[in-house]
């Protein structure tokens, strides 16, 4: 699908700054472009094996036994390991930097113990001299399994008499224990104002009931570990991760040994958008390598990646919401039960939150449940749980202004949450952008030019995430050449050495490309949280404009030094430091300067930013169904947000494009497809069928910025909420195209067609 | 275990020898035999392009060749697509793009549309969108994608003036 030729959208520059805002090229760029860049599968050690994993074929089922014997007798297997080479995990907690995490889940998924609960759960590992010789192994581990009946859907799971995963999982039930297991881990509510009076208020009151399935967020780059456990007890794992700090420290906690005992040295990520946060094989290699003595390399294929790892949820999903006769919300209901997986730990809590967060609503109850099924144990996906529940209330808020004869738009403008605005779950907004990204897509050339012809549609749909701030490290040493060796804790996912290097950059006042910037080992920096949550840029960015200030602070020392005045009489600014009767050194100047007369200069920042300021975005998109087959082309879309200030504006735009784009494949291809026994038939890129470039136009964006007030460059995350509207923008598209109402994700060429021949038949219209 | 076998190629204009299992694909035996780190494996069934590479002159995902039918075969990887000093005008245009964010599918794109513009030096959208639907990105959303290769289209024309 080629993009129809248009108008060219202007690009918000922002002009209050010299660095912020511009678009050098990226640091690790030309790594990158040849070649040359390490991810973790290129790690080559000396003496280094492969090793492969055994999983079950089974979505549920009991493990009787396991006998490795005849794997261990092949010639040129060095070692084998199965869950009972662990230590025991039993009822130990631990906060690892995700929250709570009940150790025995984490450790059981890691290396399945008595049971099996997905098929694709690791149950064994073979190390040997190649990886064919590691395949056959695992081929000869006798498993004896007994077989039981999978679970494979959260309305499904809830039922009393389904078959349980866990015998001793009970329902937290808005705080209560309850007495008998259940596959229903939490139900969680939040209320606000009265409910049932703001229904009775209303004039239009719309409920209805959605589906979507099980996605996966689709890194190109599979998961991957390669350990080395040195004789003098300490581990090394080289390793692609969103958390090179919380990597080590679950990977003690499943040793049982203390975090100081290992190193995780990232490698490049090739893609995570949430899934690489959890561990999966680097304990399995460290104790590999331990028996071995010598470093192990663990890599998924494709296939374990689908159905091992990742990924987030499918969902039920009801939404109830009355609007009175002025077009306002008077009361809205959500009822949302997320599939967890095979263990707890469904992102419904953020669903819950997000829900009605782009809304004004006085009247609120949300009922979310956490409900775990025979499928992997989900994992963080952009904005988590935020774009299951958007698609069921925007779909909702289409169907109301429609009824009401609204503008969508202005609908939203005049119901929109803003500075002020209480949200249901709480917390009370501080300057947030939602009605300027739904100004934004009013006002665009896009949404001003008529949409023709037979079986189109336009949709829009708007969307919220959080963001999060956590800590983050960064460290800053000044050459004396004037450049400035930028080290930091957060792995580069996506630009984000630019955009920390620019913060830092933009504070001492010198260029983009005088900042050299490396992710190191956690050897070498302080703790660092995940990158994930849209944080880095925020928080690992102010810890940088931290260390810039740090070095401000020296220079203005060593300038008093050699100007022999007061430091209060030395100001910094302007790209250097200026004393009495306009003294003045530029930055380069003042680094050799100070280079010559006492100790290196090192800036140090660290930083646990609390206001990370929510991010909004609004998307609008023009489709066309072939009402014959059911499948939709997208002619044209573009996508608003409200970032805060735009660091880099062209990875800003990337993170738009890419997240909405991920959003058009969950909206319209994506899915697990399982056959009753709990078998994933589609685990390969070609069944799975992520959107490819044929599928898509270009992806117009409009950068808004409204500074965040939390932020000394007001940064807002930007990564994750331009995943949330697209299928809800999709579904009120395919609307107006066909007048069929979408309410299952999806919105794949057999359903809608599916859909379309119903309405065809309930119009007589054969 | 069959016995290993030698294989004689040209990479990157180079003659080159080396050793291979029977049953190896060429892109095992260019990342674990020869180090050529740079082919990049995300499926290894030729679906996702991360490992495409110019097989005499023709973009192949060589996860689905075997190592040992490239006897005699000419080869180019991601490693030789620069010259000695500065960049191919496909790589300079996609980091002047931001044509990337990973990285990890960046390898397979540029070697896919070098091949492309070596066959139809003046693409149109379309024509760039249907050659390049075997390589696949998750973090762009292909628009800075697509662009890079209008500009590296461009400015190889520029140079060939």
């Amino acid at each position: 699908m080629a993009t129809v030729e248009k108008e060219q959208q202007a690009v918000s520059t922002n002009g209050h700054y010299k660095v912020i805002g511009t678009r050098p090229i990226r640091h690790d760029g030309v790594d990158k472009v040849t070649g040359r860049a390490r991810y973790g599968a290129d790690t080559r050690l000396t003496g280094m094996l492969p090793a492969a994993m055994l999983r079950s074929p089974h979505a549920h089922a009991n493990i009787k036994s396991i006998d490795t014997s005849k794997a261990e007798a092949l010639p040129g297997v060095r070692a084998v390991v199965t869950s009972a080479d662990l230590p025991d995990a039993t009822d130990r907690v631990a906060n690892l930097g995700e929250g709570t995490v009940n150790l025995k889940h984490l450790s059981d998924n890691v290396l399945a113990g008595d049971k099996v609960l997905y098929r694709g759960h690791a149950i064994a590992a073979v190390a040997a001299d190649n990886i064919h010789i590691a395949q056959e192994a695992v081929k000869l581990i006798q498993v004896e399994y007994e077989l039981l009946p999978p679970v494979l859907t959260a309305l499904e799971a809830m039922k009393p008499d389904a078959p349980l995963l866990h015998d001793d999982l009970r329902t937290d039930d808005l705080g209560e224990i309850a007495d008998t297991p259940s596959n229903v881990a939490t139900h969680i509510r939040f209320e606000k104002g009265d409910v049932e009076a703001g229904f009775a208020a209303a004039e239009v009151v719309v409920e209805r009931e959605f589906h979507t399935a099980t996605v996966h967020q689709g890194y190109i780059e599979p998961h991957n570990a390669t350990a080395l456990w040195n004789a003098d007890g300490h581990i090394t794992i080289w390793m692609s991760t969103q958390g090179t700090c919380t990597a080590p420290q679950q990977t003690a906690e499943l040793l049982d040994l203390p975090v100081s005992r290992v190193k995780v040295v990232p490698m490049e990520i090739g893609g995570g958008f949430g899934g690489k946060i959890s561990v999966y094989l680097p304990p399995v290699a460290a104790i590999l390598s331990k028996k071995t003595g010598r470093p192990v390399q663990l890599v998924m294929s494709r296939t374990d990646v689908f159905e091992a790892t990742g990924p987030t949820p499918g969902s039920a999903i009801r939404i109830k919401m009355g609007v009175d006769g002025q077009g306002r919300i008077t009361a809205a209901e959500a009822w949302l039960a997320y599939e967890a997986g095979a263990y707890p730990g469904s992102p419904v809590g953020a669903g819950a939150m997000c829900v009605f967060a782009c809304y004004d609503v006085p009247n609120g109850k949300v009922d979310g449940y956490d409900i775990v099924v025979n499928k992997p144990r989900t994992n963080a996906y952009r904005a988590p749980g935020a774009t299951n529940a958007a698609f069921a209330v925007e779909t909702v808020v289409d169907e109301i202004c429609e009824k009401l004869k609204l503008d969508p738009i202005e609908f939203r403008i005049n119901n929109g949450a803003k500075k002020g605005t209480r949200r249901i779950d709480g917390p009370v907004y501080p300057r947030i952008g939602m009605e300027e990204t739904m100004a934004a897509i009013r006002d665009c050339e896009h949404n001003r030019t008529p949409l023709e012809g037979k079986h189109r549609g336009r949709g829009v749909a708007t969307g919220f995430w959080f963001n999060i701030g956590l800590k983050s490290t960064a460290q800053a040493t000044v050459n004396p050449d004037g450049t400035v060796a930028l080290i930091e804790g957060s792995t580069d996912i996506g630009g984000t050495r630019a955009s920390i290097a620019m913060q830092l950059a933009e504070t001492l006042g010198i260029a983009a490309e005088d900042v050299v910037p490396t992710v190191v080992d956690t050897d070498s920096i302080g703790y660092t949280d995940v990158t994930g949550g849209s944080r880095v840029t925020f928080a690992t960015g102010w810890a940088a404009y931290l260390a810039a200030k740090d070095i401000q602070g020296q220079m203005i020392e060593r300038a008093a030094k050699i100007w022999d005045c007061d430091v209060t009489a030395v100001d910094y600014k302007d790209g250097g430091v200026v004393g009495p009767d306009g003294k003045r050194f530029s930055f380069k100047e003042i680094a050799a300067e100070a280079h010559k007369i006492g100790e290196p200069v090192i800036g140090r920042g660290s930083a646990d930013p609390q206001e990370p300021g929510g991010a909004f975005g609004t998307h609008l998109v023009d489709v066309e169904v072939d009402m014959d087959t059911g499948k939709v082309t997208i002619l044209r879309y573009t996508a608003a947000q409200d970032v805060g200030t735009a660091i880099h504006p062209a990875y800003v735009e990337g993170q738009i494009q890419g997240g909405a784009v991920q959003g058009i494949g969950w909206a319209l291809n994506e899915e697990y497809f399982y056959d009753d026994q709990g078998t994933m038939r589609n685990s390969t890129y070609l069944d799975y069928r992520m959107p490819t470039t044929y599928d898509l136009p270009m992806i117009d964006t409009i950068i808004v910025e409204v500074p965040n007030p939390g932020h000394p460059y007001g940064v807002r995350g930007v990564g994750e909420v331009p995943i949330v509207p697209p299928p809800a923008a999709l579904a009120n598209a395919i609307y107006q195209a066909t007048g069929v109402r979408m309410h299952e994700l999806p919105m794949s060429p057999p359903r809608l067609l599916h859909e379309i021949l119903k309405q065809r038949a309930s119009n007589g219209d054969q | 275990m069959a016995k290993k076998r030698v294989v004689t190629t040209t990479i990157n204009g180079e003659q080159t020898e080396f050793l291979c299992q029977p049953r190896q694909t060429l892109l095992e035996a260019l990342r674990d035999v020869l180090n050529l780190t740079g082919t990049k494996e995300g499926c290894s069934n030729g679906n996702c392009g991360a490992c495409t590479i110019l097989m005499d002159g023709r973009p192949v995902d060589s996860c689905l060749v075997l190592a040992v039918e490239s006897e005699g075969a000419e080869l180019e990887t991601i490693e030789g697509v620069a010259p000695a000093e500065g960049l191919d005008p496909i790589q300079t245009a996609f980091l002047e793009n931001a044509a990337l964010q990973c990285g990890i599918c960046t390898p397979g794109f540029i070697m896919a549309a070098k091949a492309l513009l070596e066959s139809n030096p003046h693409p149109t959208e379309q024509e760039i969108r249907f050659y390049l639907a075997g390589n696949l990105c998750r973090c762009t959303g292909y628009d800075k994608i697509i662009r890079a290769v209008q500009d590296a289209a461009k400015s190889r024309e520029e140079v060939t003036v």
